[in-house]
Order: C-alpha cells, then sequence, then structure tokens
C-alpha cells in the first residue's frame, strides 16, 4: 500500500491528461490540495507504528520500499511545502493552461519526491532523484525569464555533474557487493576491511549529495536559482527540493548503507562549518531579498550537516527535525517575499522599508519567521539547533558546538537587517497605498507560521513522538 | 593496437564531436554514435541486454527525442552558429588535451584493491528481474519518459501557442 505514494500522483496525471477528459482537466488545482493534504493528514498518522504496520502491507507488486520515521519527516514536510506552493501559484498564474500544466509538474515533484524517501534500493533512489531534477529544470524555467534560463542551466550542468558522480559511485558499489539493495550493500560493506574503493564510492556519493544541497564549496547555483525562479517554485525549491535532493539522500545513505565512518564525519562537520560561515557571511552582503535567503539556505543547510557529522543519534534526530522546521521557516520567508514582489514588484531591500505598516499579516509572519530561522527561543528553529548543538557537544565535538553558537550571532544579524529594511523604519511613500496581499499569501503565511508556533510550544511531544524514535532506527539502532 | 583501445579512442572522439560540434543537430547524431559504440563495449564485455537496451533507447529513442525537440527550436543564422562555434573553441580548447592527459595518467597508476568481489551470480531471467524483484524500476523510468515528453510540450509546443 506504500506504493499509492507514487502511484496516486502518477495516475493523476495520466487521469488528467487524457484527451477525451479534458472537461476534467480544471479540477486538477482542486484534486492536487487533495492529495497534499491527504498526504499531510496521512504522513501524521503513520508516525503510530500499529497503523504503519497495516499500511505498509504488501499488495500486488514487490516494490522493495520502506517507510521510516525519517521518510516520514521528509514526507510530511514536502506535503506541506507543496501544499502551499499550489496556493501561491494559484494566485500567481492567471492563465488556466499554464496553470494545468504548473500542477502537473507539482504532481510529479510529488511522485518523485515520494519515491525518494521510500526507496530502499540505490538505483531506484537514483532514479526518483533525477525525477524530481528533471521536473525542477522545468519548474524553474516555467515563466521563461532570461535569468532564469541562465539559473536553470547553471543548475542542470552541476546537477548533471552530481548524477554523474551518483552513477559511478552506485556503480563501484554494485561491483563491491552484487547488489544495489541498501541492506546487501550494508552487509557487503560491514564483511570488508575499509579500503580504498570503498572510500572513493563514499567520497563520490557525498560531493554528489553536496551539489544536489548546494552545500559550499559547491553553492554556485542555488542563490541564482533561488532569487530567478517564479515565486512560488523558489519556495518549492528553498523548502524541500535542495534538501531531499542532497541532505535526506546524505542521511538516508549514511544510515542506511554506509554507517558512521570518523573521516567522513570529520569532513562533513568541517564542511558544514564552513557552509555556516560562508552562507551567512554572503546572505549580510546581499541587497535582494530572495537572494539573501538563498544564501542564508546554504547557512542553514550547515547546521544540518553539522547534526549529521556529529555521528550520534542525537545529531541525526537533531538534522532531520532542522530539515523540517528549515522546510516550514524558509518557506514562509520565501512566501513572504513572494507576497511583497506581487504588490511592490520589486524584491530590492533598499527600496523597501517600513512594510509591516501596510501589510500586517506578512510583517507579522516574518517575525515568527525570522524568530525561528535566527534559533530563538521558544519557536521550532532553536529546540533543532539545540539538539544539535548537545549532539556537537556530547560526541566529543565542543569547538564546533561553540562556533555552531557564536555563528547564530550571523544569522541573527542578517536576518535583523533585513526585517529593518523590509518590514520597520520608514514606509517608501510609493508603497503608501499598497494593501496586504492576496489571500492566498496571506493564509499560506499563517498556516506556515502557525506550524512554527505549535511545533515550538508543543516541543516535549514533538520530540518523544516524531525525533526521538528517530534516534533509534538505522545504523544507531 | 589492440581492439579494445581502438575503440574507446571511437568512443572519446564521438564524445568530442557531440560537444564540440556546431550545430545542435550534429551534436544529436554524435549522442547516438557515442551511444553505438558503447552499445558495441558492452556487447564485448558480455553485457548483451545492457547493450541491446543502449542500442534502442540512447541510440535510438533518445536521439529522435532530441532531434523532434531540435526541430521545434529557432536555427540560429550561419554568422550566429560560427561565433557560437568560435567562442566555444576559445573556451573550451583545452578540453581535448586534459582528457588525452588523464587517459595517459591513468593508464601509468596501478592501485592495488584488497576487496573481496561477490561471486558472479547467474544471470537472472530479465522479466522475473524486472517484473518480479525490481518493478520500481520500471515504475521509476516510466515517470522519467513521461517528465520529458511533458517537458517538450511545456517548453516548446506550448511556448509557440504563446507565441501565434
Amino acid at each position: 500500500m506504500l506504493a499509492l505514494f507514487i502511484t496516486v500522483p502518477f495516475f493523476s496525471i495520466l487521469f488528467f491528461n487524457l484527451p477525451f477528459l479534458s472537461y476534467f482537466r480544471r479540477a486538477i488545482t482542486a484534486w492536487a490540495y487533495v492529495l497534499f493534504c491527504a498526504q499531510i493528514a496521512l504522513a501524521l498518522r503513520l508516525f503510530s507504528p500499529d497503523f504503519l504496520n497495516i499500511f505498509t502491507a504488501r499488495v500486488f507488486f514487490n516494490f522493495n520500499i520502506a517507510l521510516d520515521n525519517l521518510s516520514l519527516i521528509i514526507l510530511l514536510s514536502s506535503a506541506i511545502v507543496l501544499f502551499v506552493t499550489l496556493v501561491i501559484a494559484t494566485y500567481m498564474i492567471d492563465s488556466e493552461r499554464k496553470r494545468f500544466n504548473f500542477v502537473n509538474l507539482l504532481l510529479f515533484t510529488q511522485a518523485g519526491l515520494n519515491g525518494l524517501c521510500l526507496a530502499r534500493d540505490m538505483f531506484s533512489l537514483y532514479i526518483f532523484l533525477e525525477i524530481v531534477a528533471i521536473t525542477s529544470y522545468i519548474l524553474i524555467v516555467f515563466d521563461k525569464d532570461i535569468k532564469a534560463l541562465s539559473a536553470a542551466f547553471k543548475y542542470v550542468i552541476l546537477s548533471t555533474v552530481a548524477s554523474v558522480l551518483l552513477v559511478a559511485s552506485i556503480a563501484l558499489i554494485l561491483l563491491l557487493s552484487g547488489d544495489t539493495q541498501f541492506s546487501v550493500i550494508h552487509n557487503a560493506i560491514s564483511a570488508q576491511t575499509p579500503n580504498l574503493m570503498i572510500m572513493f564510492s563514499v567520497a563520490l556519493f557525498v560531493c554528489a549529495t553536496f551539489i544536489k544541497a548546494g552545500v559550499v564549496p559547491f553553492h554556485g547555483w542555488l542563490p541564482e536559482v533561488y532569487s530567478h525562479s517564479p515565486a512560488a517554485v523558489s519556495v518549492l525549491f528553498a523548502g524541500i527540493i535542495s534538501k531531499a535532493l542532497g541532505i535526506y539522500t546524505l542521511m538516508r545513505i549514511v544510515n542506511d548503507v554506509f554507517g558512521p565512518n570518523i573521516h567522513v564525519n570529520s569532513a562533513l562537520l568541517f564542511i558544514g562549518m564552513v557552509s555556516i560561515v560562508i552562507g551567512a557571511l554572503a546572505a549580510l552582503v546581499q541587497k535582494d531579498f530572495k537572494k539573501m535567503l538563498g544564501f542564508s539556505s546554504i547557512s542553514q543547510i550547515g547546521y544540518i550537516i553539522l547534526g549529521i557529522g556529529s555521528g550520534s543519534a542525537l545529531g541525526f534526530a537533531g538534522a532531520a527535525f532542522h530539515i523540517f522546521n528549515h522546510a516550514i521557516f524558509k518557506s514562509l520567508l520565501f512566501v513572504n517575499s513572494a507576497a511583497i514582489e506581487s504588490r511592490t514588484r520589486t524584491t530590492h531591500m533598499h527600496e523597501l522599508g517600513g512594510l509591516s505598516k501596510v501589510m500586517p499579516i506578512t510583517g507579522l509572519t516574518s517575525v515568527f519567521a525570522f524568530v525561528s530561522a535566527a534559533g530563538l527561543p521558544p519557536l521550532a528553529g532553536f529546540w533543532s539547533k539545540l539538539l544539535i548543538v548537545m549532539a556537537l557537544i556530547l560526541s566529543g565535538h565542543p569547538v564546533y558546538a561553540i562556533l555552531a553558537i557564536v555563528l547564530s550571532a550571523l544569522t541573527l544579524a542578517y536576518l535583523l537587517s533585513m526585517q529593518r529594511l523590509v518590514f520597520f523604519g520608514k514606509l517608501n511613500e510609493r508603497f503608501s497605498k499598497i494593501k496586504e496581499a492576496e489571500f492566498g499569501f496571506s493564509l499560506a503565511a499563517i498556516i506556515l507560521a502557525a506550524i512554527i508556533i505549535v511545533t515550538g510550544l508543543l516541543y516535549p511531544f514533538v520530540l518523544g513522538k516524531f525525533i526521538l524514535p528517530l534516534a533509534s532506527s538505522g545504523v544507531f539502532k | 593496437m589492440n581492439l579494445n583501445i581502438a575503440i574507446l579512442i571511437i568512443l572519446i572522439m564521438a564524445a568530442l564531436w557531440t560537444t564540440m560540434t556546431r550545430s545542435l543537430l550534429r551534436s544529436a547524431i554524435g549522442l547516438a554514435a557515442m551511444s553505438l559504440v558503447l552499445s558495441i563495449i558492452m556487447f564485448r564485455l558480455n553485457s548483451n541486454l545492457a547493450a541491446v537496451f543502449e542500442l534502442s533507447v540512447c541510440a535510438g529513442l533518445i536521439p529522435v527525442l532530441f532531434v523532434s525537440t531540435i526541430s521545434l527550436t529557432h536555427p540560429l543564422t550561419k554568422q550566429e552558429v560560427m561565433q557560437h562555434m568560435k567562442d566555444r573553441i576559445r573556451r573550451f580548447w583545452y578540453l581535448p588535451f586534459i582528457i588525452v592527459a588523464v587517459g595517459i595518467a591513468l593508464s601509468l597508476v596501478t592501485v592495488k584493491l584488497s576487496i573481496k568481489l561477490p561471486p558472479h551470480e547467474i544471470e537472472k531471467n530479465v522479466r522475473t528481474l524486472l517484473w518480479n524483484e525490481r518493478p520500481l524500476y520500471l515504475a521509476g523510468q516510466i515517470i522519467v519518459l513521461l517528465i520529458g515528453a511533458f517537458s517538450v510540450v511545456i517548453l516548446f509546443k506550448e511556448s509557440g501557442k504563446d507565441e501565434r
């Protein structure tokens, strides 16, 4: 029954594209809302082990797919971000034909992301990774804007390099283990003494995931894609795509296949720290709102990598939690940016100012996103960063822990600067007559802000129910 | 010269032709030629099934998709093509040298790996393998093909409609 996560979006696309059913095409947006909401509800329900056992019963085909808490966190995050993307797209795309195409692409993305989460086989993982990547290229250039085309070209080239590295890594692993299933590879690698070939295949795989995630020094594509894509696509990219393709894949492979390794962990800690510093420093000097958010993502991804690099179960759980939190607060910031862009037609921060007076909902919700992103208590972002810092201390990396805390000041600095330039201070006269963004933007922003608040305030419940079970799965059993 | 080395040189030349040639159409043909040579290598390595797939999909279907997509684009003028070609050669003149240098360097390096390779598996029936054991591969590939077709429609065909 797990296969439904892949087959339902896929068959929905087929159904709505049948030539003699063109009358039903208008219903595709409503159907996509139903699918995304159903996935949110199902993902929340599946955290209960009893329901999971019933749901994972095999029907018809043996797809070799499985579900655990890490998959569920990505399934939940992706459904929320897809829902918000659809809300924004509904308001931003006027043409019915274009909206139909966009929703089709979102359903492809849903099928791809779900397949990625459920795959327990290297080759399937690669196929679904490519499904999401190909869909992403099309989504970036959806408006056929010349800057977006240039950004997409850069992304295609780097992403193709990542794919080549992935395939090379899979080929080496296949040679070593004779199979592509996670469990078989794990046993084969465990039976060998660590050698150059295993290290090389791990290095290739890790580099590929870094490119897909936009981690320093492979981050060249990320700010451009985030800032030049259509607003709804920026939300999707910043919210889930780069995290799922890069970070989730890395976590899955570390958890199920390679296991924690001291050399890999050291490299992860170093790269994570460099990403935090470079991302935050670059964000500090940006003048464009969306570009600043892009660099901020690089910095936040650094925290997630630090969590994985700690090599402990707690760090792993903290990293997964931060993926979810980052998906929510970064999506919210991009929704805010889309709302501002829809009203002011600019994202240049020095042209804006005092917007919370005329766009109160956008202004207020951005404060929640800012507090969570900066890691201030009591909102969600604080708790995930706390878990990561605790994991670093407990795993014997106090220097990295101290640096992570100190560098939070940089995050606070660029986010405060953004708040001051965009939402507070003197209102630019040009924008004195604008009104709050359309209902869809406000609705999306309120939903995301509510998730941030609820996750933060109900932290003990969230930790016990969703996050800590992660620490007792895979290689951390 | 060893036949394998000759085939590999042809493969590299086809790859260089694909990346350096002046028109997209020739590039697509170069890609088909490259896949053809690759399938010959696969046949020689006794991977008959992979070779047949490579020949039918990569040397057959994909170039057809490329050519049909290229036919939907606006061709460049002869001057633009020449300029583009010159730019590309100016920017990437060193690529063939790097490839040759890496090839020579790799042929000189001998790495001793102490790895235990798994026992050779008895070749399974393709139908059993793909349909019973790995249906997700098939499902994934079908989705990839559909996205490809869908992307061409969105980016090129719909674009034509917008312009009209």
